[in-house]
């Protein structure tokens, strides 16, 4: 099984575990945002990103709590520590903003994504990609005689290495939904 | 708690009242018509009729300067609401408490490209602290009183109240909400005690301290100015001022260095580059202090208390930071210095304050005076002689002359002095001053301007012959559009780009045309009778003080330079082309 770079986190350069080539001091932090679930909010906290240059590498949001009306947006951010720390007091200040915990330092947690995977090809090319598939427990949710659809969860370091193998072998198409990260053990972010 | 049935227009009135409300700034139009028949209809709420929107905020800022209240604008939708933007973004900068509602298209015709519409929320999203649109008429209470107090909890700012057409109309109940409390947005007031008394052991063993407080001391109000002052005597260290903190330490105290930034005194940034211990408090490092940042005071260590946390370590690495409020956080200083045994190392004190004595002999603000031409600085001088044993408040424009009048005119209180310090707005003086003269109707109030500035938000004039405000506007008249032609001056080889104000009109007709008395000065020997002229005059008062044409501000950190390294005169001119860093900064 092919082993994926999951250096990830802190990495001081070297490959994201998005793959993306990341600069000496720049750090990679899975954010989470409790906010209410008001119109807006969503465009506030990326206004809020984009108004002060800081990266979005990716970010989902749903509601968590119908009764309180709350909603989870996970962001996943990348910058110095001094601008890790200014993306957090700035979503901090946020009027509709109740909590915002930095999982990457507050500890251990699961990070999941979810994908759909398109390939296309004949013959050696499609038994090998179902083949592999197999092996990185992804589910075909969609078959033709040329092409398959996969559909795939877990780390995204897993995500990665499966569409690297994927490449040659007749990708055509990846539709991803971002990370969601929640911590792990009782504490309740 | 007086709840009832009434239309979505009488309760903006209700809540506005509620909250203490009585005056506002605005503008009618469509969207805000049935706002205005309430208003017409009652006679506690006072409405100012300004001339352009951008005049009701700055007049809103000025109210809300002036007294630590909210300023509150009503305003049209659509060109209404998007004229706000500048005042917005500049109570955003200056952390003014603004509410400023704007009138909407009805709900059923939001986003179909109506009259008058404009997704005023969505323009207005960076620029306020924060902004609502109502949905139904049930929220419109609980909003407007959300409203105040997120403009005032925490860092004030300016919010936008979003209406539309059809919830005023619509009948509902009214709920006071006033003193209700935000669910989540609750900011620290109070400062950690820990680091408090960090602080505190750290100025005591200071031999060289520093005090750098800035417009976060005026916003928490009079006492924390009191208590600045106080904690200043108390330890005998020396203080500076920003722009936006002048009058929260008297200016006439020796202990007193002067405002520090890049028009500031010799020895206040000499002090700030020199110090061993910095006490940052209610100021935010603007780069219009700190200059190069990798050069700014290298050797001291820094103590920040700030209300809001993400003002801390932005800019530049603090030792000591502290959330909280200025006013809580000096009474605690205050207590734990009184507390401590531990006293100042007398001897080094003293050293440090002739080290600072000898900056001063520097005499940075000096200048060449003239007997032909009026020296801007002159002017100034005179104005202020003539002016401070008077209950006066000051608003400025931006640019030279407020440079100038920062430097000239001497503030020992709070809330006297006005001027647009973080985004530096053109056409901040004038409507400002409208709302101070609100504020205070028997005070003297005088907007010092320059002749580029004033033509940004002329048209208040009629605002001010309206309400008989005997407001006097101070204009030094040079013209040019000074600050920028003294930065083509110094690093643009004096390729004066159109910064020549072309076609200016007569000065004193224009006064005479909105009804108001118009003096002007050209020699030096006039300076005096016209000032005394302006103050004695009972109606609006414009002044044309034509000045000098090509005299520059000094000192002057040139932009990409290091903080001590001040230009402190013609002779000492910037030389050369300055770096590429330096080039880029505005």
């Amino acid at each position: 099984m092919v082993q994926a770079k999951v250096s990830a986190r802190r990495t001081k350069g070297g490959r994201s575990a998005q793959g993306e080539v990341v600069e000496f001091g720049v750090e990679s932090h899975t954010i989470a945002v409790i906010v209410d679930n008001e119109a807006g909010v969503l465009a506030r906290v990326i206004g809020l990103f984009s108004g002060r240059g800081y990266n979005i590498d990716s970010l989902t949001v749903a509601e968590v709590d119908v009764a309180d009306h709350l909603s989870r947006i996970t962001v996943v951010t990348s910058g110095t520590p001094m601008i890790i720390e200014q993306i957090k007091a700035q979503l901090n200040r946020l009027v509709p903003v109740h909590k915002v915990t930095d999982l990457t330092t507050e500890g251990p947690h699961v990070e999941r994504e979810l994908a759909l995977i398109k390939v296309t090809g004949s013959g050696e090319k499609r038994v090998e990609s179902l083949r592999i598939a197999e092996i990185f427990r992804a589910r075909v949710v969609d078959s033709t005689n040329n092409s398959f659809v996969f559909e795939m969860t877990g780390a995204p370091s897993k995500i990665y290495a499966f569409i690297n193998l994927m490449v040659p072998l007749g990708l055509v198409d990846v539709s991803r939904t971002g990370v969601v990260a929640i911590s792990r053990g009782a504490e309740p972010f | 708690m007086a709840d009832g049935e009434m239309t979505g227009a009488e309760m903006v009135i209700k809540a506005l009242l509620d909250q203490g409300v009585d005056v506002i700034f605005g503008y009618p139009g469509g969207a805000v018509l049935p706002i205005y028949d309430a208003l017409f209809q009652q006679n506690s709420l006072r409405h100012i009729l300004v001339r352009h929107e951008a005049g009701a905020v700055h007049a809103a800022e000025g109210y809300a300067r002036s007294t630590g209240k909210v300023g509150v604008v009503l305003v049209t939708s659509g060109p209404g609401a998007t004229n706000c933007v500048t005042g917005l973004t500049d109570a955003l900068m200056d952390s003014i408490p603004v509410v400023c509602l704007t009138g909407q298209v009805p709900t059923h015709l939001i986003g179909n490209d109506a009259f008058q519409e404009a997704d005023t929320v969505g323009i207005t999203r960076p620029c306020t602290k924060h902004n609502y649109l109502i949905k139904h008429i049930d929220d419109l209470s609980r909003i407007i009183h959300e409203a105040f107090y997120v403009a005032k909890a925490g860092r004030p700012g300016p919010v936008v109240v979003d209406i539309p057409k059809d919830i005023v109309i619509n009948e509902g109940v009214y709920k006071n909400h006033a003193g209700a409390v935000h669910r989540s947005y609750q900011p620290t007031v109070k400062g950690d005690p820990t680091h408090i008394q960090q602080a505190v052991e750290l100025l005591a063993s200071a031999k060289r301290p520093i005090i750098y407080a800035g417009g976060g001391v005026i916003n928490s109000g009079p006492a924390a100015s009191q208590l600045l002052t106080n904690f200043a005597q108390m330890t005998g260290y020396p203080v500076t001022l920003t722009v936006m903190g002048l009058g929260a330490y008297p200016a006439s105290d020796p202990q007193f260095l002067g405002m520090l930034g890049m028009h500031g005194t010799y020895e206040a940034n000499m002090a700030m580059a020199e110090c061993d211990v910095m006490l940052a408090i209610g100021s935010r490092f603007d780069d219009r202090i700190t200059g190069r940042l990798d050069a700014f005071s290298q050797g001291s260590k820094k103590i920040h208390v700030d209300i809001d946390p993400s003002s801390i370590n932005k800019n530049v690495h603090v030792d000591v930071p502290i959330v909280g409020d200025v006013g809580y956080v000096l009474e605690d200083m205050t207590k734990f210095w009184k507390s401590k045994l531990r006293r100042p190392d007398a001897g080094a004190i003293d050293a440090w304050w002739k080290q600072i004595d000898k900056w001063r002999k520097k005499n940075s603000l000096a200048y060449k005076n003239s007997k032909k031409l009026i020296k801007p600085q002159y002017a100034l001088e005179r104005l202020y002689a003539q002016i401070k044993e008077r209950d006066v408040y000051i608003t400025t424009e931006v640019g030279q002359h407020q440079m100038w009048a920062a430097q000239f005119l001497k503030f020992e209180k709070p809330n006297h002095w006005m001027t647009s310090g973080g985004l530096g707005t053109m056409g901040y003086g004038l409507p400002a001053a409208v709302g101070v003269q609100i504020a205070h109707p028997d005070a003297l109030v005088i907007d010092v301007a320059g002749e580029a500035s004033i033509m940004m938000n002329i048209q208040e004039m009629s605002t001010i012959a309206q309400y008989r405000l005997p407001v006097k506007v101070f204009i030094l008249n040079n013209g040019y559009m000074g600050m920028v032609r003294q930065w083509q001056e110094f690093f643009h080889g004096g390729r004066y780009s159109e910064t020549y104000m072309d076609s200016l009109p007569d000065f004193v007709k224009l006064a005479e045309s909105f009804g108001a008395k118009g003096l002007r000065a050209t020699k030096p020997e006039e300076v005096d009778d016209v000032i005394a002229e302006m103050i004695e005059t009972e109606t609006a008062v414009i002044v044309d003080m034509v000045v000098d044409p090509e005299e520059n501000v000094y000192p002057m950190i040139p932009a990409g330079a290091a903080h001590y390294e001040m230009k402190l005169g013609a002779g000492d001119a910037v030389d050369g082309q300055p770096t590429e860093d330096g080039m880029v900064l505005v």
